[in-house]
């Protein structure tokens, strides 16, 4: 069966569970979904746009809303390039039956996507331009006299002579592709996109009546729970179905090669069943010792190498270096652990199966679930419906696998929702990251080289088109993770790429010629170790890119430290990107920085101090500009951090809403205090032993927050670039220099915890 | 299973359940409201949180047997999308939401606390919050939505 004739059978289905269902969540009246029917291409105007009679418009994204306020920024930038008021728009996300595969909404990768000059944007431009061509045609006047307001085309000298886009194309396709030459709405008119227009969604969720995919209902529908393996290593011997026989509602007991679960009437009723229910599992290989982890990272083999730049002379310079700084960094495992545990409900019926998941990535979990079903792809239908915010790929996935599996069985529709410790145990957690970093600093105190080696375990990751088994259930299922491939010595660089963050600020980033990064330092050396790593993991907000950032901007301030330098003032010596430069600047300044090297003079032995420390990045190497200052109160008697202050400067080109950008950099900003000062997956022999908020404690709501002060660089003529993981990067580098600033005591270890403050507060020189 | 009358939002409801069932399930499935939400199962968030008797309870430990007669209010119980309570304007107002999800937390036990001390401080607001846990960082806005609340609707 093809789409067209899937999407035709299946279509009073999608309009009630698709479009209709996602506009009535937003109060907003039901879309247009008869013109999906003809498929969406990522190319074809009709994928993306669509105009009723009436005039209003419904537009059609493959990137979605995590919280982050994406969705009512996505209908701002079609309002504002279609010239119609925000609320005549209405905005489809992520339907695998009626939106543009977009891929996966990750990777502060939607604004870049859909903000410039492809895709979404593009679609607005080029049906704008269209409806200008048309309109021209039908008033017998050039496209250039005409003028454009509230969707409604008129000639600018005479404007009795008009035409609404409902006249023009209301009902109809208009069998354009996208054009690539389509022009912009210059920001300099933009009078919605750009404007802190509130969230679409919020008035509902305020009032409880937001349908979360927890929310999503189908008739019939029964619930499912699972049973994860007690163990980080196991293996299934025996499942006793008859342990749960009896038991109020149980349908029934599933299990597929090793993956477990019971079915039943209603949910309390399948976590007690799933609870009793006696599987026997065999204790695999032991886990090594949390507290042993790094020593282990190091030492272990085989690796997978990666050389980010090289300039061959590190070596050299560091050999003839007037002075050398050495220092390594470690980073713990840290979770995703989303406020609301994973949820998804499957109804698969026979040879086709609809899913309905608060999942980043619907087209690639399309693929991905009809492999673990044994379907075809073109047969599985993915719903995005919103959940608690992920960050990264927490168990919206491996949920969505595991109602699939269980109302395969049964031949219902079936919801589950995770246990706690279900998802905890079992997450794709963040890596965990030992860096060495090494420069060589010449007489007049500028480095002369910077050599970083990292070494990073990981295991699993986004599952894509086609690696289920990069989640549990799909490992459980039966299928492998992603094969780990050694690689070493690693090979050359041939372009420069800094999408980790891998390559500090400070160097040049020449690869073959071409200095693609944001400093200064000809001598270079950026190398990376993969390992295997005995957790699941996978991308969690800034992955990799926060962890090398805080051995960066560490780094750069224990040279400053070292030479009795500004450490603002040592930055900017060694940075040569203009808008980079702009942030540190703007952040100092808006911090009241002055001038003078860390740590702080005069420092008492005891009691409270307090201190300010600068950390900076570009995202990515190309995505997005941030500074940020902090400043803590250490008190020395307790190791207690308490921050005081955040000052944040950013850039991220045009700003769609100011709002909604403050809010991400806000919650960035505390969820990075969050995981400097209190998050790590911890661990004994056999098994993860952070397993809920008693054994993995984040911050809470009455945690002292700092007072959170944003400056934002608007830079309309830029493209766009992401904002949502500028913030989160920098803050565990600023708090490391604001602790050495008030104390002399250098944090290396994330978290830092009192104890960790108070073995470096011992150790500290004074 | 046996029949428990629930009075949830000023009306009341019959269900037919295990009376150990957790009230948290009774209100998100059999009654099928979105307000209360389902996050760790052990009373350690929020998400399930609804107010009984003046007091902010946590619905995921609390037996729905324990409940029966007692008034239950709910996120939706407060107020409409269109004519919503002060504290959810203040939320609106203030824009103090990412995800979303931990808002019944937020939200009904920030209004249990101000209706039994509504001369709160905002240090005192802020220890009220103890146990409730929101992971995207809205910590600032929040904080600021219920002071706005409490100062009667002012920021």
């Amino acid at each position: 069966m093809n789409r067209r004739t899937f999407l035709a059978q299946s279509g009073a289905l999608v309009v009630s569970f698709g479009a209709a269902r996602a506009a009535v969540q937003f109060g907003l009246e039901p879309a247009v979904a008869a013109q999906r029917l003809n498929g969406a291409s990522s190319r074809d105007l009709d994928g993306w746009i669509a105009i009723k009679a009436d005039g209003s418009i419904t537009a059609f994204t493959g990137k979605c809303e995590l919280g982050h306020g994406l969705y009512t920024a996505q209908t701002q930038l079609i309002a504002e390039e279609l010239c119609v008021p925000f609320n005549r728009v209405t905005l489809i996300q992520c339907d695998t039956a009626l939106t543009p595969d977009q891929g996966t909404t990750s990777g502060a990768q939607s604004h870049p996507t859909n903000f410039n000059n492809a895709d979404l944007a593009l679609a607005g431009a080029t049906a704008r331009e269209a409806l200008l061509s048309i309109a021209a045609q039908r008033l017998g006047v050039p496209a250039g006299q005409l003028s454009v307001k509230d969707g409604v085309v008129s000639v600018a000298s005479d404007a009795s002579k008009r035409v609404s886009y409902g006249e023009l194309i209301g009902g109809r396709r208009f069998d354009l592709t996208l054009n690539p030459n389509a022009r912009r709405k210059p920001p300099a008119e933009w009078t919605v996109l750009g404007t802190p227009v509130p969230r679409v969604e919020i008035p509902a969720m305020a009032t409880g009546r937001f349908e979360y995919v927890h929310n999503v209902r189908v008739p019939g529908m029964l619930h499912g729970a699972v049973v994860r393996p007690p163990f980080a290593n196991p293996s299934l011997t025996a499942v006793d179905a008859r342990s749960v026989e009896g038991m109020p509602g149980v349908v029934q007991v599933v299990v597929k090669k090793e993956f477990v679960g019971v079915v039943a009437e209603k949910p309390w009723q399948a976590i007690q069943a799933a609870r009793q229910l006696k599987a026997g599992w065999a204790i695999g290989a032991q886990l090594e010792p949390h507290r042993d982890l790094h020593a282990r990272l190091r030492s272990q083999t085989p690796t997978r190498d990666t050389r980010t730049v090289d300039s061959g002379d590190v070596d050299a310079a560091l050999g003839s270096a007037a002075n050398v700084v050495r220092a390594t960094y470690l980073y713990p495992y840290q979770m995703h652990g989303s406020v609301g545990t994973a949820c998804a409900v499957a109804d698969v019926q026979g040879e086709k199966a609809t899913i309905w998941a608060a999942s980043q990535a619907v087209w690639p979990l399309r693929s991905s679930t009809a492999q673990v079903l044994g379907l075809r792809p073109e047969d599985v239908h993915v719903i995005f419906r919103q959940g608690p915010g992920c960050y990264g790929i927490n168990g919206a996935d491996t949920v969505a696998y595991d109602a699939a599996l269980l109302s395969q069985a049964v031949g219902k529709p079936v919801r589950v929702q995770l246990t706690r410790s279900d998802e905890m145990a079992w997450e794709n957690y963040g890596v965990a990251c030992l860096i060495d970093q090494r420069a060589a600093v010449d007489r007049s105190g500028t480095i002369v080289a910077w050599d970083h080696e990292s070494w990073i375990p990981s295991r699993g990751g986004r599952p894509g088109a086609n690696a289920p088994g990069n989640l549990v259930t799909g490992t459980l299922a039966g299928f492998a993770p992603a094969a780990f491939q050694a690689r070493s010595p690693a090979p050359a660089p041939t372009t420069f790429a800094n999408n980790s963050n891998a390559v500090p600020s400070y160097v040049t980033g020449t690869v073959n010629g071409r200095a693609g990064g944001t400093g200064t330092i000809a001598s270079q050396r950026v190398l990376t170790h993969g390992l295997r790593s005995a957790f699941f993991t996978g991308p969690l907000r800034s992955p990799e890119r926060l962890q090398n950032t805080f051995a960066h901007e560490s780094f750069i301030d224990e040279i400053a430290a070292e030479l009795r330098v500004d450490p603002v003032e040592y930055r900017l010596r060694h940075l040569r990107d203009p808008r980079l430069i702009a942030v540190v600047t703007a952040a100092a300044k808006a911090a009241n920085w002055t001038s003078r090297p860390s740590p702080r003079p005069s420092i008492p032995r005891a009691g409270v101090s307090s201190g300010r420390g600068m950390s900076c990045v570009l995202y990515e190497g190309d995505n997005g500009y941030c500074a940020m200052v902090a400043e803590v109160d250490v008190n020395q008697d307790t190791g207690a951090v308490t921050v005081r202050r955040l000052v944040i400067a950013n850039d991220s080109g045009p700003i769609s809403n100011p709002d909604g950008l403050r809010n991400q950099l806000e919650g960035g900003a505390l969820q990075g205090v969050s995981r400097t000062l209190l998050e790590e997956v911890t661990w004994d022999d056999q098994k993860i032993t952070s397993v809920d908020w008693r054994t993995y404690k984040p911050l809470y709501l009455d945690a002292a927050i700092p007072r959170i002060e944003i400056v934002l660089l608007n830079r309309p003529d830029m493209p766009a670039c992401g904002a949502g993981e500028t913030s989160v990067t920098v803050t565990a580098g600023a708090l490391a220099n604001a602790i050495f600033d008030a104390t002399g005591a250098r944090l290396r270890q994330v978290p830092f915890t009192p104890a960790r403050v108070q073995a470096a507060l011992a150790s500290r020189r004074l | 299973m046996s029949r428990i009358t629930l009075r949830v939002n000023g009306t009341s409801r019959t269900v037919d359940v295990d009376p150990a069932t957790p009230l948290l399930f009774v209100l998100s499935d059999d009654l099928q409201l979105n307000g209360p939400k389902f996050g760790c199962g052990l009373g350690q968030c929020g998400c399930c949180t609804v107010i009984i008797k003046g007091q902010a309870v946590r619905s995921c430990i609390t037996p729905v047997s324990t409940v029966g007669g007692a008034e239950i209010t709910t996120l939706e119980g407060l107020g409409t999308p269109e004519r919503p309570h002060p504290i959810q304007q203040a939320f609106i107002d203030e824009q103090a939401v990412q995800c979303g999800f931990c808002l019944s937390g937020v939200v009904l036990t920030a209004k249990a606390f101000l209706d039994r001390n509504p001369k709160a401080d905002e240090t005192q607001i802020r220890q009220a919050m103890s146990g409730v846990l929101c992971r995207c960082g809205a910590n600032a806005r929040m904080l600021k939505a219920i002071t706005r609340y409490a100062r009667g609707g002012k920021a």
